[in-house]
């Protein structure tokens, strides 16, 4: 019985060790970037590594979105099986690299260069005490306006620099009978508005000191009361079934030319592309007025974890691909956002594309680039989503004016940290 | 007492011959062993992870469990939120929701389900093809019938855009975008999916009632209302019963159903204990204050149910 079993056991982890050896040539891969655009561009990904010789194993993920396929990982990873990369956002990252079970690429960064051309904020998170734990793939950032160009055109805007400016236009449009503000009332798209509104009404250094530093002064100050003031006029702007709305649904308004503007990260420029329409001559694509010159950033990481030697090869694999010029310009061009490097030429992109090349770059230069507190790169999830209550309480009216919006943003955000 | 003497008779016999023997026992266990791994599942993956959860509330896990007790942190933080009504914190949002769905949900439901059963029992035509009428909404997910009833009830899109273009215009229904009202919408569409069910379970009761005894309260001159009212309404009792538990439970797990109608709600106004769970542990990382509201919960649905049972199970062998 116990021969038996020893030779069971033999056989086992001689299968085992077999199906290990196979891995080597294959990267595991954990995304939620299923629908059309996106798969696309991921192509791209694929083909590289399979000109190297390395296959592509998606792991499934049931549902769209990132919360299923975090959970799923979360289950992985407590089982002890790591992917070999995983799409990851943020403090996610540092979260998991703090649990022990990342990868180190430090090797591969300094041989590429990462530390170089990856702007400084972003190695915040794919840096964790001192080795490289993710490579990321883009930067999206999240204070653009997205215009109707016709629409403009036939109420007579111009780009408007100050909020003042701003709210002027969104009163002619009213005027004009469309619905000024294309807006979802999600509570992370009323918080990635309201991102805006806080540079715009604060400046960049109050940006940092409340939203990133968490700085309590600066969060109880009048300049965020004033913020929650002018959010409270963005939201007058909106229609009355705005709640409840996706966020594309949103973006549709405005390219079918129902709603003038849409408050929203260039993600909303995939929506136009797949609408065939040309940024310039159909759409406008605006910083939110008051922040040119900032850029207020989310990223997509892929994580790297801790896999055995054997599967390391075609780790290094992936981070190289996926650091490319070639790939960060391919994919960025479909996905709408900008590279992830600072060096990548920007022949093909579009005129938005190239405005936000140039935008990262400065905002790299003059450190005025800034994680979105909305997108849960200016604090952990608790505090981030803390936020994105107080947000949408106040949008939505269970809390009713400023000052108590800016109590309960202080308490919510001590009660989380 | 004849039972009790052929077994001490039939022992002897059995002993005598082994391999007989060795057969019955096998017998006797085999409802044991096949029910053994059921019972070891039943009793990791459930009271197991009962258990696991409630050591999580009392520590201070975040992104992962983490296992050092650090004290009841997590429930104080959850009964200060349970007072927190201006404005409300997110737990006192739904538990309120719980409140308000749970009633209405079980009470209309019941409702509902006896008068459509009591309606198809008085031997109509084309019974056969009502039922099932009925039924069908209990054979989709609460996913589909939230997507419907979203898009139904979407001002802009539903039933108050089509009776506009009918041309009643001042027709104005936005419960599901109205923070206030937006839980209501949620008991509809649960209704809707549950009611039909609960009158299939209340028609099978009204054809178990023995035709005798109304026979019998018609010819002592009761009026049909009492009829209904003192025989056949008490005679249901164990359907209340059975209807009562798969409506408490439904109401209690219904968190799919908030997420496809509603997405949570203006400013989170449709959460139940449930979304609060899910957001709390996999969303903001708070895993300890996910794991006490869980454990609050089972403590509620323990306190509701437990004494019913108990009252409802005592009383029936009479």
């Amino acid at each position: 019985m116990l021969r038996k079993l020893l030779i069971g056991t033999a056989l086992g982890s001689g299968l085992a060790f077999a199906a290990h050896a196979q891995d080597v040539k294959e990267v595991e891969m954990l995304h939620w970037w299923t629908s059309g655009g996106e798969a696309a561009a991921l192509n791209v990904l694929k083909e590289d590594l399979a000109k190297q010789g390395f296959a592509w194993k998606d792991v499934p993920v049931a549902g769209g979105g990132g919360d299923a396929a975090m959970t799923a990982l979360k289950a992985m990873v407590a089982a002890g099986n790591y992917p070999t990369a995983s799409q990851m956002l943020g403090y996610t990252v540092l979260d998991y690299a703090a649990a022990g079970v990342m990868g180190d690429l430090t090797e591969t960064a300094v041989k590429e260069g990462w530390d170089k051309s990856v702007p400084a904020a972003l190695q915040k998170f794919s840096v964790y005490d001192g080795k490289w734990v993710a490579a990321p793939v883009n930067v999206h950032s999240v204070n653009w306006l997205w215009i109707n160009k016709a629409v403009m055109d036939k109420i007579g805007g111009t780009e408007p620099k100050t909020f003042d400016e701003f709210i002027a236009l969104l009163d002619k449009a009213k005027a004009a009978g469309v619905i000024p503000l294309a807006l979802g009332g999600q509570n992370w798209q009323e918080a990635t508005m309201f991102d805006s509104v806080v540079l715009s009404t604060g400046g960049p250094e109050f940006y940092k000191k409340a939203f990133n530093d968490l700085d309590e002064e600066q969060l109880k100050s009048d300049t965020m009361k004033k913020s929650f003031d002018n959010l409270a006029k963005l939201v007058t702007y909106v229609d009355p079934n705005f709640s409840g709305r996706d966020w594309n649904l949103a973006t549709a308004m405005v390219i079918k030319g129902d709603a003038l503007v849409q408050v929203m990260g260039d993600w909303a420029k995939g929506e136009f592309n797949a609408a065939k329409k040309t940024p310039g001559t159909d759409f406008l694509c605006y910083r939110f007025p008051g922040t040119d010159g900032s850029v207020v950033y989310n990223s997509d990481m892929f994580g790297m974890f801790d896999v055995p030697e054997d599967r390391k090869a075609a780790q290094v694999a992936l981070a190289t691909a996926t650091l490319s010029k070639s790939f960060q310009s391919a994919f960025n061009v479909v996905k709408g956002s900008v590279p992830a490097r600072t060096d990548v030429p920007d022949t093909d992109f579009d005129a938005c594309g190239k405005k936000g090349m140039a935008d990262l770059k400065a905002a790299n230069e003059g450190g005025t680039l800034f994680g979105s507190l909305a997108q849960g790169y200016g604090a952990p999830p608790a505090v981030a989503n803390a936020y994105k209550d107080v947000v949408s309480k106040f949008v939505h009216g269970q809390i009713k004016t400023s000052d108590e919006a800016v109590t309960q943003l202080v308490n919510a955000i001590e009660d989380a940290k | 007492m004849t039972t009790v003497t052929t077994q001490i008779k039939l022992t002897p016999e059995h002993s005598a011959r082994p391999g007989v023997s060795m057969r019955s026992r096998l017998q006797d266990a085999l409802p044991k062993i096949v029910l053994a791994p059921s019972f070891a599942i039943t009793v990791v993956f459930v009271y197991g992870f009962i258990l696991w959860t409630v050591y999580l509330s009392f520590t201070n896990s975040k992104t992962f469990p983490s296992y050092s007790l650090t004290g009841p942190r997590a429930y104080q933080r959850l009964w200060r939120w349970t007072f927190e009504s201006d404005p409300p914190s997110s737990w006192y949002t739904s538990i309120i929701n719980m409140g308000i769905f749970g009633f209405l949900y079980i009470f209309i439901c019941l409702a509902l389900g006896l008068f459509l059963a009591i309606l198809l029992d008085q031997k109509i035509r084309g019974e056969g093809m009502l039922r099932p009428i009925y039924l069908y909404p209990m054979a989709l997910s609460f996913i589909v019938t939230g997507v419907a009833w979203k898009w139904f009830l979407d001002p802009g899109l539903g039933l108050e855009q089509t009776l506009h273009q009918w041309g009643w215009t001042t027709f104005h229904f936005d419960w599901i975008k109205n923070k206030d009202f937006v839980i209501y919408t949620v008991v509809i569409a649960g209704v809707w999916q549950a009611s039909g069910f609960i009158m299939a379970m209340f028609l099978a009761g009204l054809r178990g009632i023995d035709g005798e005894i109304m026979k019998a309260a018609q010819i002592d001159g009761a009026t049909t209302f009492q009829l209904y009212r003192r025989i056949v309404i008490p005679l249901l009792r164990p359907i209340f019963l059975s209807a009562f538990i798969v409506l408490a439970h439904l109401a209690i797990k219904s968190y799919d159903l908030v997420v496809a109608l509603t997405s949570g709600g203006p400013g989170g106004s449709a959460w139940l204990p449930s979304n609060f769970m899910y957001e709390y542990t996999f969303k903001r990382n708070e895993m300890a204050v996910g794991s006490a509201s869980a454990v609050i919960m089972l403590m509620t649905i323990t306190a509701i149910i437990v004494p019913y049972l108990y009252s409802e199970l005592r009383e029936r062998p009479r």
